[in-house]
């Protein structure tokens, strides 16, 4: 290691106890890729964004549970997939602990698809894209369709009548438009390695990068009650609000 | 866990009307998605302390 | 887990933050909401519903069908479809991309877009060969009979050959069978009723099922060729028509037996169900359907850059049920300070 390594607490100051502070670089490593990136990082999101502890007060209802229901499921689904993955793809055909965990994955991947509906409608109906948060909705829609795909190639990895059936008749929608020449759902390893693999990393990442998003933003406010013409009078009357701070909610 | 309590097993039921054919399973699972929507909108939730 | 702390001199009030544009952080009064609790919380729930739901219903396992079986259960379609892969006019024969080139027609298109010709062979089935010859040679090493009938076909003319097989065709829809053998009315069929009775045998003993799956190199996980050759009968058609699987019963959504299927598939499976495309359209409908899903897909993703669908929950104000507690502060807040109630 290098003799000359700059000590930024050469001159005796402890490491700053705020986290956002103490990630700043030293003088001159400004340029350095990763003080870049952490900087980036902790702007976007400091630690009391990342997991904040006080909600805006109209957060208030119901509805705000079924994301994290979701994502519940999701965690089920594949903590129950892990247990089938270790035993292989034949067990839970030859045991009744098998199907037991087989079973629990499949009514763990309906309860997903359950409440990520249902959160979708929640969303849709409170406009939760308002506010630069379209990419909060596009990422989650996203995932949706990619779900659907990985529950897809679940049930051709079934290695039953089901998957026989499905494979022999989703083939023809896939191959009329040229994708069944690469992706061929009668190929149980490959749909099996998409599956356990590609299809919940890219679900994951999708859903990591859904929740980074809403937590930068926030939630979303409510929709303006409309008032007419009082509405506009009042929005000429009072000041402005200040700009929209970078900063942490306190 | 041996064996289903319930046993889903036998043919299924269907349910006809119009040129829609839906089955029993699955129209029980849409109108659970409805109802608890509607629940979750409608029923109040309650924050432990008022507000103001 | 959420009450109203003690805020901070900067908060202000609900009337006043309320008037902050959507992408302003949020500065009004905040209530205590515990993420963390509430994870674990639905992570019990979500994971005892499970259980729960698994111990009561458990989960379908119907046993796949095998050549054995529909040899065993139809024998009469496994001969007519046996026939029709020797010939090359069964349906995987004459599929086209990606398992083999066309001899005729152009495939499915999108309006003139033709994405599965234009993708190509890629996955390469001959059936004459992979289906029925190669197999009947591998049981011919053992069966002079079988041989000499195999030789006689190979060595005779496309055309006599296509004479056979018309003949069997046409035969083989008035089988009937004696025990194990094979009864067709007279007719002139020359080898290829010895070797689809061959090929019959062979599946029955489930040899068939093992020959279409062994790979080259002994390890497979490919089961393209005994699929194909499986759902080109009607074997698997009749228990799929039965479980309300097929394409025109909505299929798509179903699950076997009485369990829930695939709900979310509604709209997919929609389409094949009314006109055009269960019928002008019909004929290119597996790519249409795509077509237009991928589009309203897309449209799913982009709702909010839409006019007109971004407006849906302003004209359906569910939103009003959904925040009404805090329509009712706002306006109290409001009602109670000089300014008129909430605007945006």
């Amino acid at each position: 290691m290098s003799d000359t390594i700059t000590n930024r607490f050469a001159d005796g100051d402890a490491p700053s106890e705020d986290p956002v502070d103490d990630a700043r670089p030293a003088p001159g490593d400004e340029k350095m890729w990763t003080a870049r990136l952490r900087g980036a990082g902790v702007r976007a999101l400091p630690p009391s964004k990342l997991l904040p502890d006080r909600q805006p007060s109209y957060v208030a209802s119901w509805v705000y549970i079924f994301g994290i229901l979701s994502f519940a499921s999701f965690i089920v689904i594949l903590l129950s997939g892990v247990v089938l993955i270790v035993r292989g793809p034949s067990w839970w055909h030859e045991s009744q602990v098998g199907l037991f965990f087989n079973s629990i994955h499949l009514w763990s991947v309906e309860l997903f698809f359950f409440f990520m509906v249902l959160h979708l409608w929640g969303k849709f109906f409170m406009a939760a894209w308002r506010g630069k948060r379209a990419l909060t909705w596009m990422t989650g829609a996203v995932t949706f369709a990619i779900s659907i795909g990985a529950a897809f190639t679940g049930y051709l990895s079934q290695q039953n009548f089901d998957s026989q059936w499905i494979s022999t008749q989703a083939k023809d929608g896939l191959n009329s438009v040229g994708i069944g020449a690469l992706f061929n759902v009668l190929n149980f390893g490959q749909m099996l390695l998409w599956h356990v693999l590609l299809l919940p990393v890219f679900v994951g990442a999708l859903i990591g990068i859904h929740l980074l998003l809403v937590r930068r933003r926030g939630v979303v406010r409510p929709l303006p009650v409309r008032t007419g013409r009082h509405a506009r009078t009042a929005r000429a009357r009072t000041p402005a609000a200040p700009p929209s701070s970078e900063g942490v909610d306190r | 866990m041996l064996g289903a309590l319930v046993n889903l097993n036998h043919t299924g039921h269907y349910l006809h009307w119009g040129f829609i054919q839906i089955s029993v399973a699955n129209i029980v699972v849409i109108l659970l998605m409805v109802v608890v929507f509607v629940a979750a909108v409608a029923i109040p939730f309650r924050t432990g302390g008022r507000h103001r | 887990m959420s009450e109203a702390p003690p805020q901070s001199p900067r908060t202000r009030t609900l009337a006043e933050a309320s008037l902050g544009s959507d992408d302003s952080a949020w500065d009004g009064p905040k209530i205590r909401y515990d993420l963390v609790k509430e994870f674990v919380v639905a992570l019990v729930v979500i994971a005892l519903a499970s259980v729960a739901l698994a111990a009561i219903f458990s989960s379908p396992d119907d046993h796949p069908v095998t050549i054995r079986q529909w040899s065993q259960g139809n024998p009469g379609d496994f001969l007519a479809t046996s026939v029709t892969e020797l010939d090359g006019s069964s349906p995987t024969a004459t599929y086209g991309p990606p398992y083999n080139s066309w001899t005729s027609g152009e495939g499915q298109k999108i309006g003139p877009v033709g994405l599965q010709r234009w993708a190509g062979v890629h996955i390469p089935v001959n059936s004459q060969n992979d289906f029925v010859l190669a197999p009947l040679h591998l049981a011919a090493a053992s069966d002079p009979s079988l041989r000499a009938a195999l030789a006689q076909y190979s060595t005779a003319s496309a055309d006599q050959q296509k004479q056979w097989t018309t003949a069997y065709i046409k035969g083989v829809g008035h089988v009937k069978f004696h025990d194990t053998a094979v009864v067709l009315p007279r007719g002139r069929y020359g080898p290829v009723a010895p070797m689809l009775s061959g090929l019959l045998n062979m599946a029955r003993t489930g040899s068939l099922d093992a020959d279409l799956l062994a790979s080259p190199q002994f390890y497979g996980t490919d089961y393209t060729k005994p699929l194909l050759f499986i759902a080109d009968g009607s074997f698997l058609a009749a228990e799929a028509s039965a479980q309300h699987l097929q394409g025109d019963q909505w299929g798509m959504m179903n699950e076997t037996g009485n369990y829930p299927g695939q709900a979310w598939l509604w709209l997919y499976t929609m389409w094949y169900q009314v006109s055009p495309f269960s019928t002008s359209w019909s004929a290119n409908a597996d790519a249409l359907v795509w077509a237009l899903m991928m589009l309203l897909t897309l449209a799913l993703i982009l709702v909010p850059f839409i006019p007109g669908l971004r407006s849906i929950p302003r004209l359906v104000p569910i939103y009003r049920l959904i925040w009404r507690d805090h329509y009712r502060r706002l306006a109290a807040d409001a009602g109670s300070s000089s300014a008129p109630p909430g605007s945006g």
